[in-house]
């Protein structure tokens, strides 16, 4: 893992200190709540429905087992005892006093963490694939180029006042679990004569206007890639919409211009910015890759596991994938329980996590861009051992990417720009649902709900999607169908009128049971959808 | 009728304006017929309020309803966690804000 | 309070600068104010007469405007660059990174609030127009300085 020296610690340190300077100015009066605002909203400390919300960042979702510690420390002694994992790989507190939020800040900065970033017009935390580093596939590993944009990003000069938020998502595997095209800019590593770029893709994005990113680039050489997006930053910083803040991301400039256009003037503009000595030198992206080396994994490992008990065999096929080093596993930790908030993790469960990532995952774990939670380097024959804490925890729920395995934004529970309670409506189809052969049955679905048409809960990308909507005052859900956020990304359609709480999840039930019937060998739920269509599912809803 | 809601500013609770100072309860509400916005802005330049608005309401047998749902789920506190909300110890809480 | 700040050595420019296009269809002007989604590369060709270039930020968060400071500045032009407009004391120092040399925000700054912004930072992580080293370059001396 990447560790900081002392300009990064004495960066962070000097910000916890400015906010601390501006909460100051504000509890004295010397600031208003307007002026504030902007302020705060850079170190993610929102106003939310019920009270102030900070978010910290997970710089491409992965922690040491002392960061995790130090999460479930603070919500212990500064929240109500819990976390929220989000769809952008942070982590939210719900219940912040905004006299606590600058010891928050320090208390983070002890263990190399912050909330610089977290929300605001300007370059949002790095996002990356959850397995990079112990995925067998990978070009490279797409972390130090995570951590050098992470770095590169931090208090941008000029791109901290952009016409809207900006996420940059890095991933170097064929499969992308992280959603790679649904971002501003996406890059994924590749290897072209035996040296390591990146094709870029632009004006990705969901929200009321979803748009998967087209490439504007095959090959960006790692030297180059800083002023390569300095260029893309400026024609957007530039030309970028301000007139409607509906229109301001980069998606829409891109969809009118053209993306022709916005690639020609990115290369005009990369043209002058190669001139300019922005690139940090090779040696940077060394240093950090250095980070980023394999660990020293132990040789002559079992291969071998006894699933005698059958809870465990279960968990095993659903929850641990391949590793690529002999011996190893990699284990997703659901933190989708069937009656539980999906993302949501106490204090406790943090705690617990922690600590198994320093005995059994040489002290690192991840989260993922769908609220779970991964240890990413254990040993196969610590698996039993592992699945017993976890159980006891409440954290062996076998349902990764299962149709329980639901993405849900906080929704109208606890988000202030929502329209309808995204969690209610995840437990009634998670209880629908629950039976696990039932779930084994359909396989592959990824559901995805989101309580706004803001789409923090990627609706857009859900084999079913649902977006909540407020019809008068009473909350109306619409579903949509055909939907993903990995490599045959695609945006879902929706099916028709809208439907109450539980009338959404008896449509969800006729159109998995269209599937059942339709299917043909093999297929998952989305391919059956792609070959017949919405059609059929449509008069399986409305009748 | 009309009530001013907000939150404190240095804990972010949710508050109701109860016609002589702030209650974390919504049955405290006082009508504030059309002074609202006038007390508003009085209560954020003490710094006792941020983010103060005013919304409709009613008294029902229940005590008083805010007219939306958000602000209901404001006054109830998150419908899915029964053990923070203001009524713990009613299962059915969450029912009220429908 | 400050309602004016500068950062040159000597002399600001007094001159009232007029708008670009006033500026680029006439030969005297030496003052010339750029608006958020003008774009800077209009004066290229006239650097060399240019003594102010005022950038004007019609509201903290229009961002253009850094833009158009760095692109003058890389350009070559060495007049002064002043911020004007909504510009806030949080800012400055992004501003300054940018190539700005004064400014004159549209409400006076706290001159102690002003001097802990532009102090706060001891190091930085881009290179931008002031010369200022970022960190990759103080990790690296040996590449960076040959």
């Amino acid at each position: 893992m990447y560790r900081y020296d002392s300009y990064d610690q004495s960066i962070v340190d000097a910000r916890v200190e400015e906010f601390r300077d501006q909460v100051q100015r504000r509890l004295t009066g010397a600031l208003t709540e307007d002026q504030f605002k902007p302020l705060r909203l850079m170190n993610g400390l929102y106003l939310q429905l019920h009270a102030y919300m900070l978010r910290v960042a997970i710089p491409y979702g992965t922690l040491s087992g002392k960061q995790m510690r130090k999460l479930g420390e603070i919500a212990a002694k500064y929240d109500k005892g819990y976390g929220h994992f989000t769809t952008r790989q942070n982590l939210q507190y719900n219940w912040i006093k905004l006299a606590d939020a600058p010891d928050i800040l320090a208390e983070l900065a002890t263990v190399e963490m912050h909330a610089i970033q977290t929300s605001g017009n300007c370059i949002r935390n790095i996002s990356s694939d959850q397995y990079a580093g112990v995925s067998a596939d990978e070009v490279a590993d797409p972390r130090p180029w995570a951590e050098l944009l992470r770095q590169w990003s931090s208090f941008h000069p000029e791109f901290t006042y952009l016409p809207r938020k900006f996420k940059i998502c890095v991933i170097a595997s064929d499969d992308d679990r992280a959603a790679m095209k649904l971002h501003d800019i996406g890059l994924k590593l590749v290897s072209k004569d035996g040296v390591i770029g990146a094709e870029v893709y632009a004006g990705g994005g969901m929200g009321r206007t979803p748009m998967v990113a087209p490439q504007i680039r095959d090959f960006v050489p790692e030297e180059e890639i800083i002023s390569y997006l300095e260029a893309c930053l400026r024609v957007y910083n530039r030309y970028g919409r301000r007139d409607n803040k509906y229109k301001a991301r980069i998606k829409i400039l891109v969809h009118e211009i053209g993306v022709e256009d916005y690639k020609r003037q990115v290369e005009e503009e990369f043209a002058h910015m190669r001139t300019l000595g922005l690139n940090p030198p090779t040696e940077e992206l060394d240093r950090i890759r250095a980070f980023f080396a394999n660990p020293a994994y132990d040789t002559g490992l079992d291969e071998e596991i006894d699933l005698a008990d059958p809870a465990f065999a279960l968990w095993v096929d659903r929850q641990v994938a391949a590793h690529k080093a002999p011996g190893y596993a990699i284990v997703n930790i659901s933190l989708k329980p069937l009656t539980g908030i999906p993302g949501d993790a106490s204090a406790e469960q943090i705690e617990l996590v922690a600590t198994l990532a320093e005995q059994y995952s040489l002290d690192e774990l991840r989260v993922t861009h769908a609220q779970n939670l991964v240890l990413p380097h254990v040993k196969k024959t610590d698996l039993y051992a592992i699945w017993q804490k976890l159980e006891e925890a409440g954290l062996a729920e076998a349902n990764l990417d299962l149709i329980t395995d639901i993405i849900a934004c906080p929704g109208l529970d606890y988000c202030a720009l929502a329209n309808a309670r995204s969690i209610p409506l995840a437990q009634k189809i998670a209880q629908r649902f629950a039976a696990a052969e039932r779930q084994a049955e359909l396989g592959e679905l990824k559901l995805k709900i989101s309580g706004c048409i803001n789409a923090c809960g990627h609706h857009h990308a859900g084999h079913i999607g649902i977006l909540g909507v407020d019809r008068k005052g009473v909350e109306n859900f619409q579903l949509s169908l055909g939907g993903s956020g990995a490599e045959d990304t695609s945006l879902g359609q929706i099916t028709g009128p809208g439907f109450s709480e539980d009338g959404v999840v008896d449509a969800i039930e006729k159109v998995t049971d269209l599937y059942l019937a339709q299917r043909e060998s093999g297929e998952r739920f989305l391919d059956t959808y792609r070959r017949l269509g919405m059609k059929p599912f449509k008069e399986a809803i409305y009748g | 009728m009309k009530i001013l809601t907000g939150n404190d500013l240095v804990s972010g609770d949710v508050i109701w304006w109860a016609g002589d100072g702030w209650s974390r309860q919504v049955g405290d509400s006082a009508d504030v017929s059309d002074h609202g916005d006038d007390l508003a802005r009085t209560e954020e330049a003490a710094l006792r309020v941020v983010g103060a608005y005013v919304i409709d309401a009613t008294v029902t047998d229940e005590g008083v309803r805010p007219a939306h749902i958000k602000d209901r789920i404001r006054a109830l506190g998150p419908t899915v966690r029964p053990d923070l909300n203001l009524k713990p110890n009613d299962a059915d809480a969450g029912n009220w804000v429908i | 309070m400050v309602e004016f700040l500068s950062f040159r050595d000597g002399e600001t420019t007094q001159e009232p600068a007029v708008t670009v296009e006033s500026f680029t269809g006439q030969t005297n002007a030496t003052a010339v104010r750029i608006e958020a989604g003008e774009d800077a590369r209009e004066l290229l060709p006239y650097l060399d007469r240019l003594s102010l270039v005022e950038v004007n930020f019609p509201a903290y968060g229009d961002g253009r405007g850094y833009s158009a400071a760095r692109i003058l500045r890389e350009s070559g032009y060495q007049g002064e660059l002043r911020a004007v407009g909504d510009v806030l004391v949080d800012q400055i120092n992004a501003m300054r990174r940018c190539g700005f040399d004064s400014f004159h925000p549209a409400k006076p700054l706290d001159d102690a609030a002003v001097d802990r912004a532009l102090n706060r930072y001891a190091d930085v992580y881009q290179k931008a127009i002031d010369g200022r080293q970022p960190v990759w370059a103080k990790r690296h001396p040996e590449t960076i300085n040959g």
